[in-house]
């Protein structure tokens, strides 16, 4: 058995079938100790009283957003250059569950805002930058669906999710390279992380739940596009007549 | 423990709505994503079932 059996849409589909249940519960349980640590471990901001508590949110949310970004463009890039089948069907399964982590993001910033700055939305480069990451991900998600010819529709996907992805560093490098009012990075590679380390501790493990939740929905959605891609093959009618 | 109570807790020192609005979309969210893909899941098998039986015919 080699990693490239797997690349096979058939083979994938009994592979992910099992991880599915693994990545849920780990991300179920992650969540439950993050919130945990989140509202009972880490103590009232000294600054911002009990609102920074959205951070446990709004920052995995953010994260995830750029990141399954990210992870999309590359599986499409991948697509693109080698015509793999089952590279366009992640890039697909990803993207409804992106749109949903940069409203959350937008959504919980929004709600932060108002009372830490005293305004629900400023138009800061930001701000506007992930507001555009979310047009982004609604319009390749329409693209998909407007396209019926299935080889036509991954490549022109694929082809502005890879346009889009110059939004990412804009986005990231937005609050260094303009005045914003959105903070800099309280984490990051190349100094100490600005923040308590448990209050730390809480938002990487909800980074991590994210992570896991992403995967396991990802997965879902992916075994029902292969299932719909394959349905003349052997294995996927006896699948459907299994009802499996 | 932060908390004296159950009401301070909720109270979030008065930005409850703020803490709690942002939470509870986000539950929302994911309760109606989890609820699509099952929905959209079961369509599927159905739909390929039925194109399945029709093209045997």
């Amino acid at each position: 058995m080699k990693l490239y059996t797997f690349a096979s849409p058939a083979n994938f589909y009994h592979l992910a079938g099992k991880m599915i249940p693994w990545f849920a519960w780990s991300a179920g349980l992650l969540t439950l100790w993050g919130l945990y640590i989140g509202f009972f471990l880490a103590p009232t901001d000294f600054q911002q009283s009990e609102a920074y508590r959205i951070i446990f949110i709004h920052v995995p949310a953010a994260w995830m957003s750029m990141f399954i970004y990210l992870v999309m463009a590359f599986w499409g890039a991948i697509g693109l250059a080698f015509n793999t089948r089952l590279s366009f069907m992640m890039a697909r399964a990803l993207a409804p569950t992106g749109a949903m982590f940069t409203f959350l993001a937008l959504w919980t910033g929004a709600l932060w805002g108002k009372p830490m700055w005293g305004a629900w939305w400023v138009w800061d480069a930001r701000l506007t930058s992930e507001l555009i990451l979310l047009f982004l991900y609604i319009g390749i998600i329409a693209l998909w669906a407007a396209i019926d010819d299935v080889k036509r529709g991954d490549r022109a996907g694929s082809l502005l999710t890879l346009i889009g992805a110059i939004n990412i560093p804009i986005i990231y490098f937005s609050v260094v390279w303009w005045n914003t009012l959105h903070q800099g990075a309280s984490i990051s590679l190349t100094k100490a992380p600005s923040m308590a380390a448990i209050m730390l501790q809480g938002m990487l493990v909800m980074a991590v739940a994210a992570w896991f939740y992403t995967i396991a929905v990802a997965l879902v959605r992916v075994r029902r596009i292969i299932l719909e891609r394959e349905r003349h093959t052997e294995w996927a009618k006896a699948i459907l007549e299994g009802d499996k | 423990m932060e908390w004296a109570s159950w009401s301070e807790f909720w109270n979030m020192a008065g930005y409850g709505v703020y803490v709690w609005g942002s939470y509870g979309v986000t539950v929302l969210c994911i309760l109606i994503e989890v609820i699509l893909l099952k929905r959209a899941g079961t369509d599927t098998v159905r739909r390929l079932k039925r194109m399945q039986q029709w093209e045997e015919q």
